[in-house]
């Protein structure tokens, strides 16, 4: 989605002979600065509360599996949310109208998926990665590195794409500078994670997640305030100031393909997030992580019912001139609205709420590649599953401090770049590389290891092959005329091609040891760990 | 113990034979939208009401629906599923 893409534009906000717009965006906010150290402070307090619970890697990676369904759903939510969702959607709407509504459904559907095919299985069979699912039955080493490949193939694009995009927001809305930005993201992170672990990172997430609902629900109410609390209204008067075509679906969706392939990343990208499917392993059962998607999908799905409120109001109440002049991708849409509609203090809110949504996000995403690197290679592979819980704390915070300076590092070096395509990018690696490999090991009898790792293998090399050499890269980034791959994101292609690997390369070679766990992986999967082996 | 392994794979095809289906009506419904957009524009631009398009509409029930399918599978679930599984577990 947008986030960062317009860092260049910005600086070219007002365009000469324009009016410069009143707002107090970008100038820095004592309110806004005053909701933020208080977040902090609420969250660092939380983090020191944690940090007396974190003693066992049970602690560090799973909160010690006593999150509860309701308190996993707001969690998840707060995982899921970004910045760019709450501020991309919002402005895309705002300034295309019906078409960024596709995005809004497009975020949501990959929900049920995760319920019916993934959540209790998850819950059931693993302990902290994804990794320890595919590889219960087949062999440790390949499906490890394989799968922990994948898992930091998606979490350092997600992660550069909410990096960038924090520095971007934060300066934009602060008047902070880009790096400070950025250093100030990932140091408040890297304290969450490293001390607090799951424990504290989902209490981020719980606070980011009634922050954002609350704050999109009052803007919303705010809004239809003005059409009488009816949306039809709210709709005709975007209509007759714009035209009907802002309700209808224009442009946007030149190449049927393009939207289809997109589609299929979301839908079955959410089901291969790393940082998601760690969630499930926080609570007690599996009934206990299959309320929690239902509560966590109707909380998403609220808010992105919200989005059609809060940007066609925006384009009403502010106007997409106004928009676009304070920035171009349109990410000030809901500050904006929230300035028109409650002064600088509702501003000063909404930016801290933005700031929140950033920092949960990329403390789910550093604890779950961390949890790769410390669980998934150094434990299970270079230790052979033979280390001490005082050595698998020390590792998993070394990886985490690791990733940390990786992150803020990324942030600084892609500074200024288009990096919007990454994020449905990770969602594409993790349809194509964690998702099919997933589902086969767990659902399918003759999967083999060769199946599973060639899978993630080919999942994510084709898929970062491939988007080299789209449209995305080869025209937006880039500027060539053409490019050989006709989709923006190749997911269409990548999708069935790894599902397909996984299904011949199993039936290439049978593995004895593969096909006589499944009966045991079966009885784990329904009756829980307690039934296992 | 005959019995036992049997039951558990009746519960095993039936917990996939729900969640294939819903998988595929979440499917159908969200591309079914995504082809409408891109095949029948003038379908979703026709008004339903003062400020009301079938496209917006339908978008939003989309959404709803998809959470509607999350608990139609929970119901399930919750009834069915877990009483086999604590049948099975004693």
């Amino acid at each position: 989605m947008s986030g960062a893409a317009t860092t260049r534009a910005m600086l070219q906000a007002v365009a000469p002979g324009a009016t410069p717009v009143a707002t107090a965006i970008g100038q820095p906010n004592a309110i806004a600065m005053g909701f933020f150290f208080l977040f902090i402070a609420v969250t660092l307090g939380i983090t020191w509360w944690a940090a007396k619970r974190t003693r066992t890697t049970d602690d560090f990676y799973a909160a010690g599996r006593t999150v509860t369904a309701g308190q996993n759903g707001f969690a998840l939510a707060g995982d899921y949310m970004s910045a760019a969702s709450f501020l991309g959607i919002a402005g895309l709407v705002s300034t295309s109208g019906f078409d960024g509504l596709i995005y809004s459904t497009g975020w949501l559907v990959g929900w049920p998926v995760v319920l019916f095919l993934i959540a209790e299985p998850l819950r059931n069979l693993g302990r902290y990665t994804f990794a320890d699912v595919v590889a219960l039955r087949l062999r440790q080493t390949p499906v490890r590195l394989a799968a922990a490949l994948g898992t930091l193939a998606t979490v350092s694009l997600y992660l550069i794409a909410q990096m960038v995009g924090a520095g971007a927001l934060i300066k934009l809305m602060f008047g902070l500078s880009y790096e400070t930005s950025v250093v100030i993201v990932g140091l408040a992170m890297l304290t969450y994670v490293l001390f607090g672990g799951m424990i504290a990172t989902t209490w981020v997430q719980i606070v980011k997640a009634v922050l954002l609902m609350g704050g999109a629900s009052l803007l919303a109410l705010l809004v239809l305030a003005r059409f009488g609390f009816n949306p039809a209204a709210l709709f005709a008067a975007a209509a007759d100031k714009y035209g009907s075509g802002v309700l209808a679906p224009g442009k946007l969706v030149s190449n049927p393909l393009d939207a289809i392939s997109l589609g299929m990343a979301l839908m079955f990208g959410t089901a291969g997030l790393p940082h998601i499917l760690m969630r499930f392993y926080t609570v007690g059962d599996a009934r206990a992580a299959r309320t929690s998607v239902f509560y966590a999908t109707g909380l998403i799905g609220l808010f992105y019912l919200m989005t059609f409120v809060l940007g066609f109001g925006a384009m009403v109440l502010v106007g997409p001139e106004v928009i676009t002049s304070v920035d171009r991708g349109g990410n000030m849409a809901a500050p904006l609205l929230a300035e028109l509609l409650g002064g600088t203090p509702f501003l000063g809110f909404i930016a801290a709420v933005a700031f929140a949504t950033i920092l949960a996000v990329v403390a789910g995403l550093t604890l779950s590649g961390a949890a790769a690197l410390s669980h998934d290679l150094w434990v299970n592979v270079v230790r052979r599953g033979e280390a001490s819980q005082a050595e698998q704390l020390r590792v998993a915070r070394g990886a985490t401090i690791g990733l940390g300076v990786l992150a803020i590092a990324l942030g600084i070096t892609f500074k200024g770049q288009n990096v919007a395509y990454m994020v449905s990018l990770a969602f594409a690696i993790a349809a194509s590389a964690n998702f099919p490999a997933l589902l086969l090991s767990v659902f399918w009898r003759r999967c083999t290891t060769a199946g599973a790792v060639a899978s993630m293998l080919v999942g994510t090399v084709v898929t970062l092959v491939l988007i080299g050499l789209s449209p995305t890269v080869q025209v937006d980034i880039l500027h060539r005329a053409g490019a050989p791959f006709p989709l923006k994101n190749p997911a269409l292609v990548t999708i069935p091609l790894s599902f397909l690997t996984g299904i011949v390369v199993s039936l290439l070679a049978r593995e004895a040891s593969a096909v006589e766990g499944f009966a045991g992986l079966e009885r784990r999967m329904h009756l829980g760990e307690a039934a296992g082996d | 113990m005959h019995d036992h392994e049997a039951r558990l794979t009746a519960l095993g095809s039936a917990r996939w034979k729900v969640a294939g289906t819903l998988t595929a009506a979440v499917m159908l419904l969200y591309f079914g939208f995504i082809a409408l957009i891109a095949y029948n524009r003038a379908l979703l631009a026709r008004p339903v009401g003062r400020g009301l398009t079938l496209g917006i509409l339908l978008g939003a029930l989309v959404i709803v629906a998809a959470w509607l399918l999350t608990w139609v599978y929970v119901r399930w679930a919750n009834a069915h599923y877990d009483a086999e599984v604590g049948a099975l577990n004693r």
